[in-house]
């Protein structure tokens, strides 16, 4: 079976005290293959344990994903995953930064030159080729993670939060570029956001997940990915159906963050 | 008192410095918004060094240096006034046991201490006391015996009553003119002659006298070597210390960082000999060494050996777990992260380990000198100033203190260099 498929995973977090977090409960979802999911929750439901757990940072208590018809084991190539920032290697400049996968897999230099100048046009960063990451500003230097992660073709990217810390008008250029990407290139994505916007814009499936225990607590389908592609996210915005589901995803994540307030108060 | 006006006079020239240099900039400066700005207050990242302070700040000290030295290098106005040097006179008034009196006078020829006069040739003068003369060095007191040459001495029942006409008792002091005469509890006359603000050269040599000594030393040596291999000695006992320490420190840093086991086993170590003070060691050291070439360089070695360790230790634990996780997620091996990621990511913590361990190995080397040494920068100070040779400690000083800056400034510029990225991730 092709695709990857999350299959009843369960996290639990022993804590030093001699007790238990249950991190995550039961979560399974299947993603076909060029499929782009966006998920969102209030802080606390698990998002980024289960991000960990599909690259292999983290091996879940029960249940397994299965990609492509194999167990994962651990990190591997075939899932990139672009980080929040902070994560480029400063030592190495940015054609380094971008050719390091292929670099790690023994690649001949001449095809790696190729593949690094080739992703340096697409994410636009072709005069900055020698210099140094910190020289870049915060949305080049995303545009460079994402440039590093595509270096490798992996099968799947995982993206935390990758524009978190971006200005609104650099966020907007680079929601687009995400979205240019993926239709180019055909990448099954997971994107996990606080903001419900860009969860909106980039999710063709979007989950809202709740917190203690982890789950997902619904899915939608969105047409909005599709029609964001080449176009003005701002046109997107406008569609009818765009506003009410904004709406409705913010009061069902306001009500789990009310719910999460009253229970430690109770407790306290 | 006197030893305080340097100081006054240093105050004075930083707070007439600060007036005048605002004055003149106020007369300068253009006055737009930005100028009068005062938000900056308190923001220690705004406040910069003055250029102009710094410059008057390290031409005040030569020129302090200069003026309570006597330099010859300024002229004569700016000094601060010497010790007195010349001829000078005061009389005695010596009284018989009988009652009678009897005046007489001491010349005396106050000269430096690096110059032998003539002695005065005085005629004796008449009545019972007797006209002494005699020479003396400026700054030093002399006890005058003056009633030896007279007729009727203290053993005949003579004594002093009056110095200069004024009335004097055994312990009380009168003001000649050049200079102060007490008696001394057994009635002899002790002559100090004006000291002036200047410092004495066995406390303070001038700035040209330590010129000359270095370049003196700097040909013929001392104490049986030149200057160069005593600075030599030292600086390669720091660089083989340092080499040995950072040899064996980072390995065992980076296995403190990576191994629990490790950390568990060295940690306490560790964690214990790096505030003990390497110059505490320096009695075992000798025992266990000796006070030859290899203790010395065991004692940096220590004195290295931990800074480097827990420098590199938590630039290896100091590595950002996203980093090392996109390295996996990039299909990179254990070993390949360590080169690519770990060892990268840990230079600049090692490179400010290796700034402080070279500072701690050299103010260590030099004290270590101190204490037993047959050659190098520190033997030649604590040699010299047994000797009272001040202007080779102050020579001595000067040099330590260059060789530690430039040490310093080698390190950064390397640092700057090697490991740009330091502090940008």
């Amino acid at each position: 079976m092709s695709g990857l498929s999350i299959e009843s995973i369960s996290m639990r977090f022993d804590l030093p005290n001699g007790g238990s977090v249950q991190a995550l409960k039961d979560v399974s979802l299947h993603l076909k293959e060029g499929e782009l999911l966006s998920v969102l929750g209030p802080s606390g439901c698990g998002k980024t344990t289960l991000l960990n757990i599909l690259a292999g940072f983290l091996a879940p208590t029960e249940g397994q994903i299965v990609m492509n018809g194999h167990t994962v084991q651990g990190p591997d190539a075939e899932r990139g995953m672009v980080f929040q920032q902070g994560a480029l290697f400063e030592w190495m400049s940015v054609r380094d930064n971008v050719g390091f996968g292929p670099k790690m897999k023994g690649m001949p230099n001449a095809e790696k030159a190729e593949i690094v100048d080739h992703l340096l046009d697409v994410v636009g960063l072709q005069d900055f080729k020698e210099k140094a990451v910190y020289e870049l500003s915060g949305g080049m230097q995303q545009r460079v993670a994402l440039a590093r992660c595509l270096a490798n073709d992996p099968d799947v990217i995982l993206m935390d939060e990758p524009l978190g810390a971006l200005d609104a008008l650099t966020r907007e250029k680079m929601q687009s570029l995400v979205l240019k990407l993926w239709k180019e290139t055909g990448k099954t994505i997971i994107l996990i956001t606080h903001s419900v916007e860009e969860a909106l814009l980039l999710g063709e499936r979007l989950i809202v997940m709740a917190p203690r225990p982890g789950r997902i607590h619904k899915e939608y389908r969105l047409p909005f990915a599709d029609m964001g592609v080449g176009a003005d996210l701002r046109e997107v915005k406008k569609h009818p159906d765009y506003a009410p589901t904004r709406e409705e995803i913010l009061n069902m994540i306001w009500n789990m963050e009310e719910e999460i307030m009253g229970r430690t108060e109770d407790a306290s | 008192m006197t030893s305080l006006i340097p100081f006054f006079v240093y105050i004075a020239i930083f707070v007439g410095a600060f007036y005048t240099v605002r004055f003149i900039a106020q007369k300068t400066a253009v006055q737009d918004y930005t100028s009068l700005k005062t938000v900056t207050f308190g923001d220690e990242s705004a406040v910069q060094s003055n250029r102009a302070a710094s410059i008057v700040s390290i031409v005040t000290i030569f020129v302090l240096w200069g003026a309570f030295t006597g330099s010859s290098l300024m002229p004569s106005f700016m000094h601060a006034p010497g010790p007195f040097i010349g001829d000078t006179t005061f009389t005695y008034t010596a009284q018989a046991p009988d009652g009678t009196k009897d005046d007489a006078t001491v010349h005396v020829r106050v000269h430096p201490a690096d110059e032998k006069p003539d002695a005065i040739e005085a005629a004796s003068g008449d009545g019972f006391a007797k006209d002494d003369a005699l020479n003396m060095i400026a700054w030093r007191s002399k006890l005058i015996p003056v009633d030896k040459n007279d007729e009727i001495t203290k053993k005949d029942g003579a004594k002093i009553v009056a110095i200069d006409g004024q009335p004097i008792a055994p312990g009380d002091s009168v003001s000649v003119g050049d200079g102060k005469v007490t008696l001394s509890d057994k009635g002899t006359p002790n002559f100090v002659p004006n000291k002036g603000w200047q410092m004495e050269p066995i406390w303070l040599p001038s700035p040209e006298a330590v010129v000359k000594r270095t370049i003196e030393i700097a040909n013929q040596g001392y104490q049986g070597s030149t200057l160069w291999e005593h600075l030599g000695y030292s600086l390669m006992r720091v660089i083989v210390g340092f080499f040995f320490g950072a040899l064996v420190g980072i390995p065992l840093g980076y296995a403190m960082g990576l191994s629990d086991w490790a950390r568990g086993w060295f940690d306490p170590i560790v964690e214990f000999m790096r505030p003990v003070p390497p110059l505490a060691l320096i009695p075992l050291v000798i025992i266990w060494a000796g006070i030859g070439e290899s203790g010395k360089i065991i004692l940096l070695f220590l004195a290295a050996l931990w800074i480097m360790a827990i420098a590199s230790r938590s630039g290896v634990s100091g590595v950002k777990i996203s980093k090392v996780h996109a390295a996996y997620s990039l299909g990179a091996n254990k070993r390949q992260i360590m080169r690519y990621v770990i060892v990268p990511n840990s230079l600049p913590e090692i490179f400010t380990g290796a700034r402080v361990a070279m500072g701690v190995c050299w103010g260590t080397v030099v004290a270590a000198e101190l204490v037993a040494a047959e050659k190098g920068a520190g033997k030649m100070i604590v040699t010299a100033s047994k000797f009272q040779n001040t202007d080779i400690v102050i020579m001595g000083i000067i040099l330590i203190g260059i060789i530690g800056f430039s040490i310093d400034m080698l390190m950064r510029w390397a640092e700057k260099f090697l490991v740009p990225w330091k502090g940008k991730g």
